[in-house]
């Protein structure tokens, strides 16, 4: 055991052993080169002559990109600052006397401060001051300039950064500079993609011995993704032993990104599918057990979203800007007792006197949506408001090549947090036991002394609940509006029929899998088009709604005859 | 004045009179017709537009009004109803009886009033970039043609390095038609079809995961890779934020917009979206007198010092401002004076120059790409040096190519043919 163990860690301790020596090597030049740097050091008047000369690019992007780059070159670790500032559009040039400055904005005002030391100078009023101006072109020249200036930086996710610019740059004078980081890096993350980055550029140096070549190739394939794989195709355009090798590197990665492809299908298929889910599980309790066709259900999702922003208002005009982030995780109880409130309301109101009319319900519903919808936008405007994302929810994170967003990956846990817990309302509870004992056997209940008014009150209570915490949710992935709860109707109701009505796992089912089937139709269809695809779902539905009328997962029993 | 030879008939006259005289009162102001939705899906874009009407017509009667006469705005709500539009037009004409009608944002509107327009023989301003194929008698274009947004975005985009397309678009009329022509365009640059992708999508999509990594593994093949947005109304929303999500950088992949402009950024937080780009004809942010004018102006009226400007409120400053010198001009509002009166027409635009009113109904205008900064508005990166005149039958689309516009006699025509000689072309909006 031992033994294997010690043969599989030999090659890899003399990498270690090799590195070693290759960082010792590097440590001693440096030893060398350093006072050469120091001596240039103290005196940043080159960096500050080249910052002056902004104020003659002011304007012209191609000018301003040169500068940038020859503040690269110059290597002075006081560039950094600069390009920082310029990047955020904050650098600027009084008029009167041509001084370039970072500025900070003060609304009328700007205070002024040292480019390269950040020292203040005092306030100028902005009239008075010109911005030096940025574009992409510009933008993309300090990204490439920070790439160098930074690859030393003791912040690791600066120097990963930088380390993938001069992957996407590949250019040949980052190569000293390159190995240099190798040697001292220490975090196995950055290393691997600095070691990449080598690996792309001296790929493409023929002057290079050709193993040392086909080992960069080697490196790249196992990067595996699609940057690596342009570097390889240039690559296995050529000729010769390190062609074939890049060749059989682009034939790896096309096979295994064929399966990073359906995955990162899958995963776009499965938040679909927790979206629909969200949506169609309230429909599920008022239509699916009820056998209320409620044509309101959207507008009580409409209503939960609205709940998010009513909260993220109060928040913020209580002067509370912490609990901003926190608005969400407060407004779902919210969003579930109001919208169950007006839920049982509707109940009440209207739908118990309409129970074994389904026409006369569709209409009644349909006009209490029309007539919420149009609350709506008396209270809160006819257009879009604004509900912000907490940050925790922004952003994505990859695991190999597959990208996710947070706020998807949220939906999802909560999606089947909440059917999870309707599940257990339904088994583990009286009142599910109730709501199970009536959708069964009304008269039988009755007699059982159950009161079966109430409980289809509550029944309905709970469906709208559940559809405002959807909109909970959709707050943070659609536009809130009053239409809002339109657009996902149809979707719910026909989850809710094909799942099978009446039989929550079947909805369950039916989400995911037209989440699924809708995307994994989308890329295959046209170019691109989500609205074909979605026609033939529908379609295919409406054929297998023949085949099976019941759904997917019929219930079975005489009470479903009756 | 009158000699009435009997009693009975003075009376009859007099009581004429009695009923015309509010009648005559009411003819001493000349009556602006605003036909912009308040409600439904469109409010979002075209309530500042009946908004800025409202301001310019007050600023012109604080001015003496019109050939001594005021102006008074009549404002109706279309509802984002398209048919709508034609049944209120035609209410502002016959009932109400204005005199110019300034109309409408999405194209589908624009096609709905036409004919009524047209029979009616109004005069109609139509203030938004719209995808051509079209010149009406009765309609002016003061929005931008495809030669006067998309044609040069993509000229300066080209002009940047950019050798991959990605033209995404709503799924209606104006997207598909600015596309047909932005394809046929690329083509002729020696664009390949498979450096082309174009997706369509519903109003108000918000599931943007698929078709934003599509964009990314798309432009992420060696090649720079732009995004030709002509996405419209609030699907953008979700759009720039899955964009922000996935990382999609504009130094990477630039996404150019046709639609979005300061109002639509209004509601977003562009910290993520700094560098994307917008073409347009006017931004906020351009420094000029009289857009700072226009600019205190707009604050004043609406008491709101953040509400922004944006282009089709410009379109309908510059439209109104010609509508006034046509009618000085022709000393009458009569429709067929004043749309003959139009023509060559040049007033001030709110960037520091002036725009005319071309035989083809459209208007000769400046280009601008701005790009997104963190505050929300554009800075400018790009212009025309001078002004474009606006191309209503694109020279890229087959066919159109032959086709031209002249509404001065004796042509008098929205769709000659110069390769036949015939009026009524392929196409044809008016006879």
């Amino acid at each position: 055991m031992t033994n294997v163990l010690h043969r599989a860690l030999r090659p890899l301790r003399v990498v270690r052993l090799g590195r070693a020596l290759a960082a010792a090597l590097c440590l001693s030049l440096l030893a060398v080169v350093a006072p050469a740097f120091a001596q240039d050091e103290p005196d940043d008047a080159a960096l500050r002559a080249l910052v002056q000369e902004f104020v003659g690019a002011e304007g012209n992007y191609r000018d301003t990109s040169a500068i940038v780059d020859r503040i690269a070159a110059l290597a002075d670790p006081g560039g950094v600052s600069v390009l920082n500032t310029l990047n955020a559009g904050r650098l600027y040039f009084r008029n009167s006397d041509r001084v370039v400055f970072a500025g900070t904005d003060l609304g009328a005002t700007l205070t002024m401060a040292d480019p390269v030391t950040g020292e203040a100078l005092g306030e100028v009023v902005k009239r008075e001051a010109t911005a030096i101006r940025v574009n992409n072109a510009v933008r993309r020249s300090i990204r490439t300039a920070m790439s160098s200036l930074t690859l030393l930086s003791p912040d690791r996710a600066t120097r990963l950064s930088a380390a993938q610019t001069i992957f996407t740059n590949r250019d040949a004078t980052n190569l000293p500079l390159l190995e240099e980081a190798i040697a001292e890096e220490t975090n196995a993350g950055v290393l691997r993609v600095m070691q990449q980055a080598r690996a792309a550029i001296i790929v493409a140096n023929a002057d290079i011995p050709e193993e040392e070549r086909i080992a960069a190739v080697a490196v790249l394939s196992d990067r595996g993704d699609q940057a690596a794989l342009n570097v390889l195709r240039q690559l296995a355009a050529g000729e010769g032993a390190v062609a074939e090798a890049a060749e059989r590197g682009v034939s790896r990665i096309e096979t295994a990104q064929i399966f990073w492809g359906i995955g990162q299908n899958l995963w776009f298929g499965i938040s679909l599918g927790s979206v629909l889910l969200l949506a169609a599980v309230g429909l599920a309790i008022t239509f699916g057990v009820m056998g209320v066709i409620n044509m309101a259900h959207g507008e009580m999702v409409m209503i939960g979203a609205y709940t998010v922003f009513v909260v993220q208002d109060i928040i913020r005009a209580s002067g509370n800007a912490g609990l901003i982030e926190w608005a969400l995780p407060i407004a779902i109880p919210i969003a579930f007792l109001v919208t169950a409130g007006i839920g049982m309301g509707i109940e009440r109101g209207v739908i118990r006197w309409l129970y074994g009319r389904p026409l006369e319900t569709l209409l009644a519903t349909f006009g209490i949506s029309l007539a919420l919808q149009q609350a709506a936008r008396s209270i809160f405007g006819s257009s879009n408001v604004l509900v912000s994302s907490p940050s925790w929810m922004s952003g994505s994170f990859s695991v190999g090549q597959l990208n996710f967003n947070y706020s998807r990956v949220y939906i999802l846990l909560f999606a089947i947090m909440v059917f999870m817990a309707l599940i257990l309302v339904l088994r583990r509870t009286a009142l599910g036991l109730q709501m199970r004992a009536v959708t069964q056997n009304r008269r039988m209940a009755s007699a059982m002394g159950i009161h079966t008014p109430r409980v289809d009150m509550f029944t309905f209570g709970l469906g709208s609940g559940i559809a405002g915490l959807a909109g909970v949710a959709l707050s943070q992935i659609d536009n809130v509006s009053a239409n809002l709860g339109q657009a996902y109707l149809v979707d719910s109701f026909m989850v809710v029929v094909l799942g099978g009505v009446g039989n929550l796992w079947g909805t369950f089912v039916g989400a995911f899998g037209l989440g699924v089937t809708n995307k994994f139709l989308e890329p295959y269809i046209g170019q691109g088009d989500a609205v074909i695809a979605k026609i033939i779902v529908l379609v295919a539905i409406i054929v297998f709604i023949q085949w099976r009328p019941r759904g997917l997962f019929a219930l079975k029993g005489r009470a479903i005859e009756s | 004045m009158f000699q009435f030879r009997k009693p009975v008939l003075g009376l009859a006259a007099a009581a004429v009179l009695a009923t015309a005289a509010p009648v005559m009162a009411q003819e001493e102001t000349i009556k602006v017709g605003i036909l912009h939705s308040l409600s439904g899906t469109m409010a979002i874009s075209e309530t500042t537009l009946s908004d800025v009407m409202l301001m310019l017509i007050e600023q012109q009667n604080a001015a003496g009004g019109v050939l001594g006469r005021q102006l008074e705005p009549v404002v109706v709500d279309p509802a984002s109803d398209w048919p709508l539009f034609a049944e209120k037009l035609r209410e502002l004409v016959e009932v109400d009886g204005v005199d110019v009608i300034f109309c409408c944002w999405t194209s589908v509107s624009r096609k709905s009033i036409l004919p009524v327009a047209e029979e009616l023989n109004t005069v109609v301003f139509y203030p938004v970039q719209y995808e051509g194929e079209e010149s009406s008698r009765n309609i002016f274009y003061t929005g931008a043609a495809p030669n006067q947004q998309a044609i040069p975005a993509v000229d300066y985009l080209m002009d940047q390095g950019v050798e991959r397309w990605v033209l995404a678009g709503t799924d209606y009329v104006y997207p598909r038609t600015t596309n047909r022509i932005l394809e046929a365009y690329l083509a002729s640059k020696g664009v390949a079809p498979e450096d082309i992708m174009i997706s369509y999508t519903p109003f108000g999509h918000s599931d943007w995961q698929t078709i934003v990594s599509d964009i990314v593994s798309f432009g992420s093949q060696g090649k720079f890779t732009a995004v030709v947005s002509t996405i419209n109304g609030d699907a953008n929303v979700p759009f720039y934020r899955e964009l922000a999500n996935q990382g999609v950088d504009a130094a990477d992949i630039p996404v150019v917009a046709f639609s979005v402009g300061e109002e639509e950024l209004a509601g977003l937080d562009t910290s993520a979206l700094v560098g994307h780009l917008a073409a347009w004809n006017y931004f906020q942010s351009i420094e000029d007198p009289a857009n700072e004018e226009f600019i205190a102006a707009w604050h004043a009226f609406t008491g709101d010092a953040t509400e922004v400007t944006n282009d089709p409120m410009e379109a309908h400053y510059i439209g109104f401002h010609m509508w006034v010198a046509a009618v000085e001009k022709a000393g009458t509002t009569d429709a067929d004076a004043v749309i003959d009166a139009m023509i060559g027409v040049a007033v001030p635009n709110l960037t520091g120059g002036y725009s005319a009113m071309m035989p083809n109904h459209h208007i000769t205008k400046p280009v601008f790409i701005g790009e997104i900064q963190a505050n929300g508005q554009f800075e400018v990166v790009w212009q025309t040096t001078g002004l474009v005149v606006g191309d209503e039958w694109s020279d890229y689309l087959p066919d159109s190519m032959n086709l031209i516009a002249d509404w001065r006699a004796p042509l008098s025509c929205g769709n000659f043919n110069v390769a036949t000689g015939v009026c009524g072309g392929a196409g044809a909006a008016t006879p």
